[in-house]
């Protein structure tokens, strides 16, 4: 629990402080997952600053981050821990002719154990936020691997026993949502949804991460990228697009968003050729010249 | 609050939600940490730890608005003589493009007295209120208007006119969600909330009729369709490359051991073979499956974006393959556009002929049917009475390693009628009636997992 945070708003503001802006849900969502000591499970399209959410909230409560990476085929050696069996054999080499009971004490024991993020996290002296990011990639049973961790903040290492988190850590679990996660991962987790920002908030974002950007610009850009997502593509954009688009426009020297300037620069923004020339038809734009294709 | 708590636990789980014990637990101890008099904050809390699944916040919504109702403005209502509908209008009109959310509260709570013509003590949904406040405020008049006093610089930009657009659409849109809670709350007051959610239950989108979806809901369904496409394509792919594991490599397990003194601590296993599965689709695009012909083919399409050995073919009275339209670089909207004007389905009269559609089928794209493939059909097998070419629709399904056919009506009709759905299916593995997302989600699992006779035994 940190002290600091009385109220939903002192989550928004600690979070703005180190660069990420926060709306009112988010920072509820936050100060819940504080107080009731829960995971965060942060769902949503990619490039809204799921990931960034869990960097934030390190940075702003001065915690180490520690991050686990999923990816198909992660097991409990890459998530967990993993006994270090080069060690325990050159111990064992060294010691021929000792006793079989010293020994098996010996190489089980905390020296030979290679830690892995989330044993690391829950080990940890000092209090860590813990990432563990997109977490839809590994399989359905995997995701059991977690579930020790997330509910009791434990790990249990058959040889040595159980191992509990001397203070609470702070979990986010990210996912772009391939797939439904299991209802056990669910049932332990606070749920926060991370749609695309409002215009009022992408604006904000704009002008936070490119200040040298006019305002009217980054409001007429936050408007343009809102009516650009309602139109169906395969990938919309995302916030991190149109912040790189809102630096292209800045150094082409461009300060209004003409049909012309956009349909240039459309390609910053979209990745498909097919969503480029859906969205041109869609907002009448006039054929690109040759510089965006 | 608690008792509240429950009953609006109790309405999610009535409308579908799976609220479980651990998660109402959860709600209650998020209370603690809630600003009740914040209806956001309130908003934040429930739905964190009641609501995991992103399609259901439209149901939570509907609800949480009734249980919790944005109080209507006390006052404005009999201190002002009621205005005439004109000047209500114009009032409205400044409050909206001044952004002044509370005034335009206060107007509609006046216009709601005035037009809506609520008739206390019957049980109504109330969107027939809203509906009536709606026609007498002439929204596309509204509409106009706002566009017109938005007018912009430059006229003739396209991006401008898009993003004038889109601001009145949402400005109109909130005038309608206040005029909705407005309505909502006094019946609220009257009713009490738990009868006036029960009248105005909206269903979950995976419970949603395909077949008498609205445009709205259609649209939204669509939406979805993308990532379950998606999580199908994972799923075959995983199940490809972790489902089994193959025999000892000799080779790299001695390579292995030299690492640890020559010990053999480390087995390393030769991958599986497999092989990729092709999928073939059949669909009636006739009339009759229009709505549903347009799910199958958009499933189709995202699957082909996502596995390569994809082909599927439309047919009503004639069949053609239509592959080619639904191509991974090209919009769906197109693809249908293009299909139906360029693919030749119609020989007759273009009522569906499935007994044709199939003989025609094993003529001339036999080859596409390997005894890999997953053979999927999909439509409401009525034939019009016509010869149902049994022959060859079993022909081809022996060749295939799997048929799978979805019926998008309600069993208790097929072999109604015109409906021979019960001479097709000995030949096919599974029927399934699928008519909601929740069961084309059913099918997607299930088409996933390989029956383990047909899994190829590595050689």
């Amino acid at each position: 629990m940190n002290e600091s945070w009385n109220a939903p708003s002192d989550v928004g503001a600690s979070l703005a402080e180190v660069g990420y802006l926060a709306d009112a849900r988010i920072a509820q969502v936050a100060f819940l997952a504080d107080r009731l000591g829960k995971p965060v499970l942060a769902e949503g399209p990619a490039g809204v600053g799921k990931t960034s959410l869990a960097l934030a909230l390190a940075e702003a409560t001065g915690r180490r981050l520690v991050r686990l990476q999923c990816y198909e085929g992660l097991d409990e050696a890459k998530a967990l821990y993993e006994w270090d069996y080069h060690k325990q054999l050159l111990r064992l080499q060294a010691d021929e002719g000792a006793e079989w009971n010293e020994l098996e004490g010996d190489i089980f024991s905390e020296s030979f154990l290679l830690t892995r993020p989330l044993l690391e996290a829950i080990r940890s002296e000092d209090p860590v936020v813990l990432l563990i990011d997109e977490v839809d990639r590994i399989e359905l049973e995997t995701e059991a691997l977690l579930l020790e961790v997330l509910d009791s903040f434990q790990v249990t290492i058959p040889e040595l026993g159980t191992v509990t988190a001397s203070s609470t850590p702070m979990v986010v679990l990210t996912s772009n949502n391939t797939r439904e996660l299991s209802e056990a991962l669910k049932r332990r987790c606070l749920y926060l949804h991370v749609p695309y920002p409002t215009i009022e908030r992408e604006r904000a974002i704009l002008a936070a991460r490119v200040p040298d950007l006019p305002e009217v610009m980054g409001r007429r850009i936050a408007e343009a990228v809102a009516s650009i997502r309602a139109i169906p593509t395969r990938k919309a954009p995302s916030v991190s697009e149109s912040i790189d688009w809102a630096r292209t426009l800045l150094a082409l020297g461009i300060a209004e968003l003409s049909d012309d300037a956009v349909s240039d620069t459309l390609h910053v923004l979209l990745k498909y050729q097919s969503d480029i020339e859906k969205v041109s038809k869609e907002l009448s734009l006039p054929e690109a010249t040759d510089a965006a294709s | 609050m608690n008792s509240t708590l429950s009953a609006f636990v109790d309405e999610l789980r009535a409308t579908g939600v799976p609220v479980s014990m651990v998660e109402a637990l959860d709600a209650a101890n998020a209370l603690q940490y809630t600003d009740l008099t914040d209806r956001e904050n309130l908003r934040a809390s429930l739905g964190a730890t009641l609501v995991k699944n992103p399609r259901h916040y439209r149901t939570f919504d509907a609800v949480f608005d009734v249980f919790f109702t944005a109080r209507a403005m006390p006052g404005g209502e009999d201190d002002v003589a009621p205005p005439d509908v004109d000047a209500l209008r114009d009032a409205l009109l400044d409050a909206i493009l001044e952004g002044d959310m509370e005034a335009m509260r206060r107007l509609v709570g006046q216009a709601v007295s005035q037009f809506a013509g609520m008739q206390p003590g019957r049980p109504v949904g109330g969107r027939y209120y809203t509906y009536r406040v709606m026609r007498q405020l002439d929204a596309d008049d509204l509409t106009l208007r706002l566009l017109a006093a938005l007018a912009v610089i430059d006229a003739d930009s396209g991006v401008e006119e898009r993003i004038r657009r889109d601001r009145v659409e949402s400005m109109i849109a909130s005038l309608r969600q206040a005029v909705d809670e407005d309505v909502t709350s006094r019946l609220v007051d009257e009713r009490g909330a738990e009868q006036v959610a029960a009248t105005r239950r909206v269903p979950l989108l995976e419970d949603i009729d395909l077949m008498h979806a609205t445009r709205l809901e259609i649209a939204e369904i669509e939406r979805a369709v993308g990532p379950l496409a998606r999580r199908l394509a994972t799923r075959l792919s995983q199940r490809r490359r972790h489902g089994r594991r193959g025999r000892l490599d000799v080779r790299r397990t001695i390579r292995h051991s030299l690492g640890h003194g020559g010990v053999l601590i480390d087995p390393q296993f030769k991958p599986p073979k497999v092989t990729k599965p092709e999928i073939v689709v059949l669909c009636d695009v006739s009339g009759s499956m229009a709505t549903f012909a347009r799910f199958t083919l958009q499933l189709t399409y995202a699957i082909s974006s996502e596995l390569s050995k994809v082909r599927s073919f439309a047919f009503i009275d004639g069949l053609d393959e239509v592959t080619r339209f639904f191509g991974t670089d090209t919009d769906f909207g197109d693809a249908l556009m293009n299909m139906s004007a360029e693919a030749s389905l119609v020989r007759r009269d273009g009522h569906s002929d499935y007994g044709r559609s199939f003989e025609e089928f094993a003529e001339k794209f036999s080859e596409a049917i390997t005894p890999r493939t997953t053979l999927i059909v999909t439509g409401d097998a009525r034939n019009n009475y016509r010869p149902t070419g049994v022959d060859s629709f079993a022909e081809i399904t022996r060749r295939a390693r799997t048929t799978f056919w979805l019926n998008p009506e309600s069993r208790s009709y097929w072999d109604t009628g015109d409906s021979v759905m019960s001479v097709y299916s000995p030949h096919c593995d599974r029927v399934e009636q699928v008519r909601s997302l929740r069961q084309l989600e059913r099918f997607v699992e299930l088409a996933a997992v390989p029956r383990s006779s047909a899994v190829p035994i590595p050689a």
